[in-house]
């Protein structure tokens, strides 16, 4: 891969990826730690003959970004958790109508108000299910710089891919981290842009959410002679509104299995030093560079750590999980909230003795913490 | 000859599934008579509508529909714009859409002045759900929210739409329909926001309780709380307490739409001119 060297920080990094990946829109309000990303977007979309606009509010910010996605460019909003929260109905309505959309959240301290200008994981949850209602969402975390970078041009893939809003995780760590980064080149990237399907066959028998069980919709571009229908409410091929029993069951479950059926695609995830481990860290985002920091100090203490960093968070990489944590009975789960991924490892383990480095106050892990507590599990 | 609304229309969604007598209709076919004239074409029309009655509007017309979440239209629309300038945004939504909880998306459509044609169809009730008190519900009626008589201030569109630097902002009822398709083409002209507030009847879910038993009786309040802007002007206040003005009640042709004034932003940014300043502002505050 050719790759160029940059010196940034993950927000602008973030911001950079979006316009080299085609994206023609952003929508957004002022947040932070998020808001450098409005900043750096706002100068290079128009530079590159795209808008980017500072609205009244949250959910006019991700409105006039799913209006431009749904009118055929490639958008992104970002935020925070307290914008995510006043953003969740409008990504329903994204993930009903199948309107692709990268939606960037550099997480802070919460719930409410919370620690705005501190770091934390707290919206992992959140990602999940931003939104009332069934669907399956996609939700990609960046772990370092670099990533900050590719995982957003991997978001604009996915977006268009699975048709529907992705959201790439970073912390607040990350936002305002900077230094230097080697990253793909502008030509490398465009040259892996893969654009949602169009329908290039007579208008009238295009049917735009009449697709197999296992597929996204086929959403052309407005304007361009093929007229259809968006709309949040259940609706049928056409993306009409209906009520009629076996559409609606169908839909949501086409939602469900579009994303299911692929979790191959999505699936990534980072092992580090896990070849001969017979301890398994898992951390994602900022706090796995202090989680390799402190495998690197146990390995000198004679500690065989590894670590598993899942990068696609949700859908989670539940096999791989399950297959390591049948082979390593030590498992310790870093976080910046209360154990909001644990919950996921045991469900993918099926073990409830996942133990637990969890930290709420607004401030960094320290390798050091993690050192302590892996010496304390290790009883030494 | 007649005019032919066919093409306009998805007929298979035909009947609508507002109530008899509902004044929607007549609105859908004043806009769709509007469009002919302007002589926009099918694909370069984009209709944004939001939630309750007004909300299924856009299911019935054959243009690239949005139907968005309630109280949005203008959000979701200013997106649409802003990414297709060159294509015609219309916004459709209710009195309790547009002025509730969409209000602040109203308010920052028009002081932006993109040009997006943003018909609020005002009933004066929240018709869908069975008769809830909106922002535009005269105080003392009966509501369901308000059984004991609505205490809720009303407020006037029009004005609001005006203060907040809508460059057309326009009012007319259901009940003349060649004028409603008049001035909405002269919206629809315009370059810039264009508001309009367009006065309907809901006899079932507001007449019925308020003494106005029948469609005619709804319409006939209608025109008792409304007259053109230049007999208006002739009333004195105590009478104009009681009434609003149809008409265009502003055009303001100098106003910059935002689409246009981005270009700009998008002149800077590409080295083709210089920083904007406050120099390039007649109004400096």
């Amino acid at each position: 891969m050719a790759t160029r060297e940059i010196i940034s920080t993950g927000n602008d990094l973030a911001a950079i990826a979006a316009v080299d990946a085609g994206c023609e829109f952003f929508g957004g309000y002022p947040i932070t730690p998020s808001s450098e990303v409005m900043h750096t977007i706002s100068d290079l979309l128009p530079k590159n003959g795209g808008a980017a606009i500072q609205m009244e509010d949250e959910i006019a910010g991700v409105a006039c970004a799913i209006g431009a996605s749904m009118s055929g460019v490639r958008s992104m909003t970002a935020t925070s958790g307290p914008g995510i929260s006043l953003k969740a109905e409008n990504l329903g309505l994204a993930q009903m109508a199948e309107v692709p959309l990268v939606v960037v959240n550099v997480m802070r301290g919460g719930p409410s108000t919370g620690l705005p200008t501190r770091v934390s994981q707290g919206d992992v949850a959140q990602a999940k299910n931003p939104s009332h209602g069934d669907y399956k969402s996609i939700t990609v975390c960046a772990g370092d710089l670099a990533e900050c970078y590719t995982e957003t041009v991997r978001a604009f893939n996915l977006a268009d891919r699975f048709m529907q809003p992705v959201f790439v995780l970073l912390d607040e760590t990350l936002g305002h981290m900077h230094g230097k980064a080697m990253i793909p080149t502008k030509e490398e990237v465009k040259a892996g842009i893969k654009l949602r399907k169009t329908f290039d066959g007579p208008a009238e028998e295009y049917r735009p959410y009449g697709v197999a069980q296992d597929e996204p919709a086929v959403l052309n571009p407005m304007f361009k002679g093929y007229r259809y229908h968006f709309t949040g409410l259940h609706h049928d091929g056409k993306g009409f509104p209906t009520e009629e029993i076996t559409t609606c069951r169908l839909l949501i479950e086409r939602l469900f299995n579009k994303v299911e059926a692929h979790e191959d695609e999505l699936e990534s995830y980072e092992e580090y030093m896990m070849d001969d481990a017979d301890f398994m860290i898992i951390a994602y985002g900022s706090v796995s560079l202090a989680a390799k920091e402190t495998i690197r100090h146990l390995r000198k203490d004679g500690i065989k750590a590894g670590l598993f960093r899942p990068i696609t968070l949700w859908p989670s990489p539940a096999a791989k999980i399950k297959e390591w944590t049948s082979k390593i009975q030590d498992v310790l789960c870093v976080e910046l909230n209360i154990g909001q991924y644990r919950d996921e490892v045991q469900r993918a383990s099926g073990r409830l003795d996942i133990e637990g480095l969890f930290k709420v106050n607004g401030r960094a892990l320290s390798p050091y913490e993690i050192v302590e507590k892996v010496k304390e599990m290790r009883g030494n | 000859m007649a005019f032919n609304y066919d093409k306009y229309l998805r007929l298979e969604k035909m009947p609508t599934l507002w109530c008899w007598g509902c004044g929607d209709g007549v609105i859908l076919k004043a806009v769709i008579r509007a469009i002919d004239k302007c002589g926009w074409k099918q694909d370069d029309v984009c209709v944004v509508s939001g939630i309750g009655c007004s909300g299924r509007f856009s299911s019935y017309v054959d243009f690239n529909t949005v139907h968005t979440t309630h109280g949005r239209t203008v959000a979701f629309a200013t997106g649409v714009k802003l990414a297709n300038p060159d294509k015609h945004v219309i916004c459709v939504a209710g009195d309790g859409d547009a002025l509730a909880i969409g209000g602040n998306h109203t308010i920052h459509g028009c002081r932006r002045n993109i040009d997006i044609n943003m018909i609020v169809i005002n009933n004066f009730i929240y018709g869908l759900t069975n008769s809830q008190t909106s922002p535009t519900t005269p105080q003392g009626m009966w509501t369901v929210s308000q059984k004991a008589g609505n205490i809720d201030p009303t407020f006037d569109a029009c004005k609001l739409a005006i203060a907040s630097g809508a460059s057309f902002v326009a009012r007319e009822t259901m009940l003349d329909p060649k004028k409603l398709e008049r001035i909405l083409v002269k919206g629809f002209e315009h370059n810039g926001f264009s508001f309009f507030d367009v006065m309907s009847n809901c006899h079932i879910n507001l007449g019925r309780k308020n003494k106005m038993q029948s469609a005619m009786e709804n319409l006939d309040w209608i025109d008792s709380i409304t007259t053109p802007l230049s007999k208006f002007e002739k009333l004195s206040e105590e009478e104009q307490l009681n009434m609003f003005p149809t008409g265009v009640l502003k055009h303001d042709t100098n106003a910059r739409e935002y689409c246009d004034m981005y270009e700009d932003i998008k002149a800077v940014q590409q080295g083709k001119r210089k920083v904007i300043t406050q120099d390039d502002f007649e109004k400096k505050i």
